[in-house]
């Protein structure tokens, strides 16, 4: 298991390999569709420090308030493909070192991944409440009015948050050998 | 509001989203066991029951994806329908407050979240008058994820060179769970409506996953399709949460239903492994839960 904590340097992501077990530290962001969307067409600044060698988590929580703090009660990854159009860019944008989802990405993140410096890291969809023990403390929350719970930014400290290497900054995505492969079993049923 | 009959909702809402049914549960351990000793597949699906674990002691969700609320509720003839749907909804709104669900109902004019889980057609309720003399509640919440990986196709399809018969039906089958990959969150449980017209389609393949896995379709050709699916797909070697692995399906149902001359639907509706079904009986002002 490699231990990672935020900020995290490009050398250290250059290191890992697809394949890689991850135990990360430090603040994740979770975003998702809105939260994409926004980030590429209205550029926010307040996100700058937070993602600078920082990490999104493609996560839309249950959250529990408990007097003026919030608690994660459930979290685990959602889909991640619906933010093709926008990872790459919010990758470049912000300089963003690591993406935490579930099924993984395509060309145009890979591509992201390897120019500058970043891999995307799979957690267990639908595993909430265990991963939301991981979730030590939420240090604030952007457009939960707007957006609503589960598309809200949430800036959480994370500890021992563990996650798959599945795309590597040199080009590896475990997702697309897999694919490769069950397309060549597919074929075979088709033509039973 | 009638509190009491909101209440037992509730109960069942909580039950249904933070404890997985026996059956999946099972059905998971088996897929753990069929996984190579040390092999990641193996350990994804040990973390899942873990979880499954965890949030049935903590009474927390199993997933944050609580899902979409579907209501099946069986009521004797005659019994006026209006309380049990205005029960459903605050039973909703009670269980978003606890923590139960996540608030999963947008209006997509405004993009505004209604927080509540209450909004339009949301909860879907759909009521059953019958001949018994009590009441009887299915609750089904199924993650957006499992929904934007169903699939529906009209035969014959030409890419698949799938026809209008049984052997079509399949490959149009293997051909919705290539494409989902791990995205419905594998190991799913696929179930399949052949035939109705677009809306009937998925209705029948979604009444599907209220069967108990390891059940057989009373229709010989039917049940020899679903055992036939489920080795063909397991075969694909997709895997857990789609990184590779045995176990990419815990079971296929497949129902079918008279269509037009003109159409020949499949309607595959994909379940993630967080199948969340429960059922409760009112009978006699007594309260039971499955």
């Amino acid at each position: 298991m490699i231990e990672l904590t935020t900020p995290i340097t490009e050398e250290q992501i250059r290191s890992l390999k697809a394949g890689d077990l991850v135990s990360l530290n430090g603040i994740v962001v979770t975003a998702r569709d809105a939260g994409h969307k926004f980030m590429v067409e209205e550029r926010p600044e307040f996100l700058n420090d937070l993602l600078k060698g920082g990490i999104i988590y493609h996560c839309g929580p249950v959250v529990r308030k408990d007097g003026d703090k919030w608690k994660f009660v459930a979290a685990g990854p959602t889909t991640s493909i619906r933010e093709e159009p926008y990872q790459a860019k919010v990758i470049e944008m912000y300089g963003v070192r690591g993406v935490i989802g579930k099924g993984g990405m395509k060309e145009q993140t890979l591509e992201g991944c390897r120019k500058f410096g970043a891999v995307y890291l799979h957690a267990i969809g639908g595993c909430g409440t265990q991963i939301a023990e991981s979730v030590k403390e939420v240090l604030a929350v952007h457009k939960l009015e707007e957006f609503g719970t589960p598309e809200a930014f949430w800036v959480c400290r994370v500890e021992n948050f563990q996650v798959v290497v599945t795309m590597d900054s040199h080009g590896n995505s475990l997702h697309e050998t897999v694919e490769a492969a069950s397309q060549k079993r597919f074929e075979e049923l088709l033509a039973d | 509001m009638n509190e009491k009959l909101r209440d037992h909702f509730l109960e069942l809402i909580r039950r249904s989203s933070t404890d997985l049914p026996k059956d999946v549960e099972a059905a998971l351990a088996r897929g753990r066991d069929a996984e190579a000793e040390g092999s990641s597949s193996r350990g994804v699906i040990a973390n899942i029951l873990e979880n499954v674990k965890m949030a049935r002691e903590k009474s927390t969700p199993i997933c944050q994806d609580t899902g979409s609320l579907l209501f099946e509720v069986n009521l004797p003839r005659g019994t006026d329908d209006r309380p049990y749907e205005e029960a459903i909804k605050g039973a909703a709104e009670a269980a978003t407050k606890a923590y139960y669900l996540r608030p999963n109902a947008v209006d997509p004019v405004t993009g505004k979240n209604s927080g509540n889980n209450v909004g339009l057609n949301t909860p879907v309720i759909h009521f059953h008058p019958w001949d018994e003399k009590y009441v009887f509640v299915r609750i089904m919440q199924k993650g957006g994820g499992s929904e934007n990986v169903s699939a529906q196709f009209r035969l014959p399809e030409g890419t698949l060179h799938a026809g209008r018969d049984l052997k079509g039906v399949r490959k149009t089958v293997l051909k919705a769970v290539f494409d989902a990959q791990g995205k419905g969150c594998a190991p799913g449980i696929i179930a399949v409506g052949i035939g109705g017209d677009r809306m009937t389609g998925y209705q029948l393949a979604k009444s599907q996953l209220f069967r108990k896995l390891g059940t057989r379709s009373d229709n010989a050709e039917l049940a020899s399709l679903e055992t036939q699916l489920l080795d063909d797909l397991n075969s694909m070697g997709i895997g857990p949460m789609g990184l590779g692995g045995k176990t990419t399906v815990l079971d296929v149902f497949v129902a079918a239903q008279h269509r037009h001359p003109a159409t020949y639907y499949v309607s595959v509706a994909y379940m993630c492994w967080a199948c969340r079904r429960r059922s409760m009986t009112i009978k006699d002002n007594e309260v039971t839960y499955d």
